[in-house]
C-alpha cells in the first residue's frame, strides 16, 4: 500500500477509535438488538438456534446503518473532505481507503462479537462458525453499498433515517446470501459453499459499484 | 435529432400541448376497448374463474412499474452522461407515477392472491422483488424532496437510480433463489406461451392503455416541473434584485 | 353480467386502481393550477421570464 493511502486507513482508524468516535456504539448496539429479540419472540432455546444467524445478520445489518452517517460527514463538517476532492488522488480509491478503515473500527468488532452473542442465541458450534465466516465476507459489502447512501446523504443535515431507507433495498441480496449460507451449514438444503460463494461475490462487486458510485456522489455534493 | 430539439423547454411546452390532447384521447380509448374486452368479451379460466379479470390491470401495472423504472435509468443516464437539461425533470417526475403502479401491482396482486391463495400476502418471489422496488421508488421520492437545489437533488437521484438499476436484477436473482429455498414453487403460473388468444388481446389492449396513461402523466407531471422551476428561478431571481449586494448575479436557471 | 363467487375483489381491485390513477390525475392538475398562479402571482408584482415564450431572441 502507497504511504498516502497507509496514512489515510490510519488517521481515519484513529478517529473512529478514540474518544468522541463512534466505534464501540455499534457493538453496544449489536448486544442490544439481541438481547431484545428473545423479549419479542420468547425465550424458547430451539426457536432461538433457528432463527439465531438471521438475528445476528439482522442486527449487524442495523448496527452498520446505524454508524454509516458518519462515515463522510465529519469530514465535511471540517472541510477535509474538500482537501481530500481536490488532493489529486483518485477519489475512487480515497472511498475505499475511508470505508476499510471504517470497516475495521465497526464491522470487525461487529464479527468479533458474533460468537459470543451466538452463545445467547444458543448456536452450536457449526453455526456459529458458518455465521462468523459470513459476516467476515458479507459485512464489508454492507458498509461499501452504505458508502453510496452516505455520500447521497452528505450534505443533509438529518440524513442519517434517509441514508437507513436508501441502503436497506440495497443490502437485500447480501442478507439474503448470508443467512442461506450460515443456514446451509447446519441443515443442508444446499452446500454450505454455493451461496457463501456468491455471498463473496457480492462483496466484490460491492467494492467496485460502491467506491464509483459513491465517488460519483461526494464530486457532485461538493460543486 | 429530435432528442435535442427539446432539450428546450419552452420548445417541449409547446411539443406537449400539441401531443397531450391526442394521446389522452387514444388512450381513453384503448382503456374503453381494453375494459369492455376484458369484462364482456374475455372468457372466464378454467382454473381462475372469474378472478382472471384482476389480471387486466394486474399484469399491466407490473409491466409498467418495471418500464417507468427503465425510464428513470435512462433519465439518470441523460442527467449524468449527456446532462440533457430535461432528463432529471423527467426522472423527477416519473417517481411518483411510477411508485403509483407498484401500488397498484401490489394491490392488485394481493386481492388476486386472497381468493387464489387463501391468504392477501404471499413472500412470493415476484410480489418480494415488487414490494422492494416499491420501498426504492419511496426512498427516491424522499431523496428528491429533501434537496433544496434542484440540480444537485437531480444528480444524488441520478446516481441512486443507476445504481438500484445495477441491483434490481441482483435483487430480483436472490429474492428468487430464497424463495426457492424456502417454499417448492407451487404457485399458479400466469406467464408461459401458451396463454390462449381471447386472454392476450385485452391484456395487450389494456398493457398499451397503461402505457399511453403513464406517457401521458408523465408528461403532464414534466410540465408541472419545469413550471415549478420557473417559479423558483422567479423567485430567487426577485430576492437577490430585493437585495442590496450582488444584484442580478443569479442566473435564471430553467 | 355475473362475476362469480370473488367479484367483490375483482370490483374492489378494479376501484382501487381507478382511486389510485384519480389521485394521480388529480395531482398532476391540481399541481399544474397551482405553479400557474405562482407564476400570475409573480407576474403582477413586475417579475417576468427575461426571455419571451418563444425562447429563440434573447431580451434582458
Amino acid at each position: 500500500m502507497t504511504g498516502w493511502a497507509m496514512a489515510l486507513f490510519q488517521r481515519d482508524l484513529r478517529l473512529s477509535v478514540r474518544v468522541g468516535g463512534s466505534a464501540l456504539v455499534g457493538v453496544l448496539f449489536f448486544l442490544a438488538v439481541v438481547t431484545v429479540i428473545p423479549f419479542g419472540v420468547g425465550p424458547d432455546l430451539n426457536l432461538l438456534a433457528r432463527i439465531g444467524p438471521a438475528i445476528l445478520w439482522i442486527g449487524a445489518l442495523l448496527a452498520t446503518l446505524l454508524g454509516l452517517d458518519r462515515l463522510f460527514q465529519a469530514d465535511r463538517d471540517d472541510g477535509t473532505l474538500d482537501l481530500m476532492l481536490m488532493a489529486g488522488r483518485p477519489l475512487e480509491l480515497v472511498v475505499l481507503i475511508k470505508c476499510l478503515a471504517h470497516w475495521t473500527a465497526t464491522g470487525l468488532p461487529l464479527v468479533v462479537a458474533a460468537p459470543v452473542l451466538g452463545i445467547f442465541l444458543n448456536l452450536d458450534p457449526v453455526s456459529m462458525a458458518a455465521v462468523t465466516a459470513t459476516l467476515l465476507v458479507g459485512t464489508p459489502a454492507l458498509t461499501l453499498i452504505g458508502a453510496i447512501g452516505a455520500s447521497l446523504t452528505v450534505s443533509l443535515r438529518r440524513g442519517g433515517l434517509l441514508l437507513a431507507v436508501l441502503v436497506v433495498p440495497l443490502a437485500i441480496p447480501v442478507l439474503i446470501f448470508g443467512v442461506s449460507s450460515a443456514d446451509a451449514a447446519i441443515r443442508d438444503p444446499v452446500p454450505f459453499l454455493t451461496p457463501f460463494l456468491i455471498l463473496c461475490a457480492l462483496s466484490l462487486i460491492a467494492a467496485v459499484v460502491g467506491p464509483i458510485a459513491s465517488a460519483t456522489a461526494l464530486r457532485f455534493a461538493s460543486d | 435529432m429530435a432528442f435535442w430539439d427539446y432539450a428546450n423547454p419552452t420548445r417541449f411546452l409547446r411539443f406537449v400541448q400539441v401531443v397531450l390532447p391526442w394521446l389522452t384521447g387514444l388512450c381513453l380509448l384503448l382503456f374503453a376497448v381494453g375494459l369492455y374486452m376484458s369484462f364482456f368479451v374475455a372468457p372466464e379460466d378454467y382454473q381462475q374463474g372469474d378472478t382472471v379479470r384482476i389480471m387486466y390491470i394486474h399484469v399491466p401495472a407490473a409491466w409498467l412499474c418495471m418500464m417507468c423504472y427503465s425510464v428513470m435509468t435512462l433519465s439518470s443516464i441523460g442527467t449524468l452522461v449527456w446532462k440533457h437539461p430535461l432528463a432529471d425533470v423527467s426522472a423527477k417526475s416519473a417517481a411518483p407515477i411510477g411508485a403509483a403502479f407498484t401500488f397498484m401491482a401490489l394491490v392488485t396482486g394481493s386481492l388476486w392472491g386472497k381468493p387464489m391463495w387463501g391468504t392477501y400476502w404471499v413472500w412470493d418471489a415476484r410480489l418480494t422483488s415488487v414490494l422492494v422496488l416499491f420501498i426504492m421508488y419511496l426512498g427516491l421520492m424522499t431523496l428528491w424532496r429533501t434537496m433544496e437545489d434542484p440540480i444537485k437533488a437531480g444528480k444524488a437521484a441520478a446516481v441512486l437510480t443507476l445504481v438500484g438499476a445495477l441491483n434490481l436484477p441482483i435483487i430480483k436473482f436472490s429474492v428468487d433463489w430464497w424463495n426457492t429455498l424456502h417454499q417448492p414453487a407451487s404457485v399458479m403460473r400466469f406467464d408461459g406461451p401458451t396463454i390462449h388468444p381471447d386472454i392476450l388481446w385485452p391484456l395487450l389492449v389494456m398493457a398499451v392503455a397503461f402505457t399511453l396513461m403513464f406517457f401521458v402523466l408523465h408528461l403532464m407531471a414534466m410540465r408541472n416541473e419545469i413550471l415549478r422551476r420557473r417559479v423558483r428561478a422567479l423567485r430567487m431571481r426577485a430576492a437577490s434584485a430585493a437585495q442590496p449586494g450582488p444584484a442580478g448575479a443569479a442566473q435564471p436557471a430553467e | 353480467m355475473d362475476l362469480g363467487p370473488h367479484a367483490g375483489f375483482i370490483l374492489a381491485s378494479y376501484g382501487l386502481c381507478l382511486l389510485t390513477v384519480l389521485v394521480l390525475i388529480a395531482w398532476v392538475r391540481l399541481d399544474k393550477v397551482a405553479q400557474e398562479k405562482a407564476l400570475n402571482d409573480l407576474a403582477d408584482q413586475g417579475i417576468k421570464r427575461a426571455r419571451p415564450e418563444d425562447g429563440s431572441t434573447q431580451v434582458s
